[in-house]
């Protein structure tokens, strides 16, 4: 049997890089002024109101006599988080002002920021969307195809995955269903998730769209879901950057550039 | 090294590192240019907005059961301007309405001439800037008859609202104010209102008038109005941005 060899195959359209390293910027600022934003009133509520007294998360300060402790309160759950949440630099603030867009406390700039990358996100993800949608690549790459979602293939990813083994030669020409699923569940689910919710927090968008916040269980509601899939956004972002680094990582900055992608293929190349 | 100063040398290098970052990123956010793109945004919201949403659509109302009993009251919460100590010692009888400005005939209106003109009552959602919301009830003379009353001059496009509370610091230059196009001026949900939740409106909610411009965020709501006035632009006042909270960098078109 001949060696196995490098074949590079072209695997991500122009449309994709472009818009994956936009996507890329303009969340990480979408992030950061959210939390600038968030920072204004450190607070998330369920229905259409803010029940001050009892909110479901809530990041304070304490004062303990000689010093001040952070204090983060989700659900019954209470948890002293100084330096990272409620108390952080010697003030009090929700996150702290490393991970804010600006750094200091500036609702009305954190807001430009904001609703700036928010345009360029949306604007962004309809280019992305139609274009995939017309060519296909949604369908054909990132839906999970019915072998792949049989329970035994399933398990054998989630522990391939752990154990840190990725797929090569035939197999690495498609997605992995928890790749699938990853991205599909992204792009699909979470970011427009994340437009909806946004902007159901708009008075205006809720009187013309009165659906919306029907939809979302209240405006407060809407705020805590966009905050949760912020974090899941996040997770996602954390882990997807560990799965880059560990299986390959110029390979994959390459694809994501130039569009090629190194296969292993036993024998001659096709 | 030592366990000890690897930890110290680790932590300084952490610390630089985030102070290096944090200076960066503040000195992207106070450039002037980035701060003008940034902008660019607010009229793409606010035309994209009046574009989709139509001009009369009514905000969300509510019904009694959704009544918050713990309705926030922020920014001045009692003025202590002298002329607005006056008159809430007098029970506001002394009070008197201005519409003046861009108008035909100038109005100077009592609390009960207020109280007669056409009103409307409705329980919407108020939603601060910040991110809470509260539902009230309001009632309250409605905006659109009371400018037709005085009649607006043709060159009229915005309506501003003069308020007693100066929240920047004493004087007439720290004074709130507002302003509103003739779009949410004429919305038939637009009404200076002078009932909360079935009561007189109390002083930490703007009595003995406050502006309800429910598809805006909370600070157009101005409280504390003393005068409405029609201009042709508003460059002239405070500023130039419009209002208390534009002058200090908000935007002027709060509808998301």
């Amino acid at each position: 049997m001949p060696p196995p060899m490098k074949v590079l195959v072209y695997r991500h359209s122009v449309v994709t890089r472009v818009t994956h390293w936009i996507n890329a910027m303009a969340l990480i600022l979408l992030l950061m002024s959210g939390l600038q934003i968030f920072n204004a009133h450190p607070a998330l509520y369920w229905g259409q109101t803010s029940t001050f007294a009892d909110p479901w998360v809530s990041m304070t300060a304490i004062d303990r006599g000689e010093r001040m402790i952070g204090v983060t309160k989700v659900g019954a759950l209470t948890l002293e988080t100084t330096g990272l949440f409620g108390f952080s630099d010697g003030e009090k603030r929700g996150f702290p002002s490393w991970s804010t867009a600006p750094g200091y406390r500036d609702l009305a700039a954190g807001r430009r920021w904001h609703f700036f990358f928010a345009w360029l996100l949306v604007l962004n993800g309809l280019v992305y969307l139609s274009a995939n949608s017309l060519n296909g690549h949604i369908r054909r790459d990132l839906l999970p195809t019915r072998d792949q979602l049989a329970p035994r293939h399933l398990l054998r990813e989630i522990l391939d995955h752990a154990r840190l083994r990725f797929a090569k030669g035939e197999e690495a020409r498609r997605y992995n269903v928890l790749q699938k699923l990853a991205y599909g569940g992204m792009v699909l689910i979470v970011l427009p998730l994340m437009v909806l919710t946004g902007l159901t927090m708009s008075p205006a968008v809720d009187a013309g769209q009165p659906w919306l916040p029907a939809v979302f269980g209240g405006r407060q509601s809407a705020r805590t879901i966009h905050f949760i899939c912020a974090g899941l956004i996040v997770a996602f972002a954390l882990v997807h950057v560990a799965m880059v680094l560990l299986s390959g990582v110029w390979n994959n900055l390459r694809s994501m550039i130039t569009g090629r992608y190194a296969i292993d293929v036993e024998g001659a190349p096709r | 090294m030592s366990a000890d100063t690897r930890r110290g040398w680790l932590k300084g290098a952490v610390a630089g590192a985030a102070g290096l970052w944090l200076t960066a990123c503040n000195k992207v956010n106070d450039d002037p240019r980035v701060q003008a793109t940034l902008r660019s945004a607010e009229g793409l919201t606010l035309r994209a907005q009046r574009l989709l949403i139509s001009r009369s659509a009514l905000a969300p109302e509510f019904s009694e059961a959704d009544i918050s009993s713990d309705f926030r009251a922020n920014g001045s919460i009692s003025p202590g301007d002298l002329e607005y100590r006056k008159l809430l010692s007098n029970g506001f009888s002394d009070y008197r309405l201005v519409v003046d400005g861009l108008v035909d005939t100038p109005l100077s209106l009592n609390l009960a001439q207020v109280r007669a003109l056409t009103s409307r009552t409705q329980i919407t959602r108020h939603d601060c800037v910040e991110g809470w919301s509260s539902i009230g009830r309001w009632k309250g003379a409605r905006l659109g008859p009371l400018l037709d009353l005085a009649g607006l001059k043709e060159d009229a496009r915005y309506i501003v609202f003069h308020c007693a509370d100066s929240l920047g610091g004493a004087g007439p230059n720290g004074r709130y104010y507002e302003s509103i196009d003739l779009i949410d001026a004429y919305h038939p949900q637009t009404i200076l209102a002078y009932e909360m939740n079935g009561s007189v409106l109390p002083v930490a909610h703007g009595a003995p008038l406050r502006l309800r411009v429910e598809r805006q965020l909370g600070y157009k709501h101005a409280k504390y109005v003393m005068r409405v006035e029609a201009v042709a632009d508003f460059a002239h006042l405070g500023a130039g941005k419009g209002g208390f909270w534009e002058d200090r960098g908000y935007e002027w078109y709060a509808g998301i």
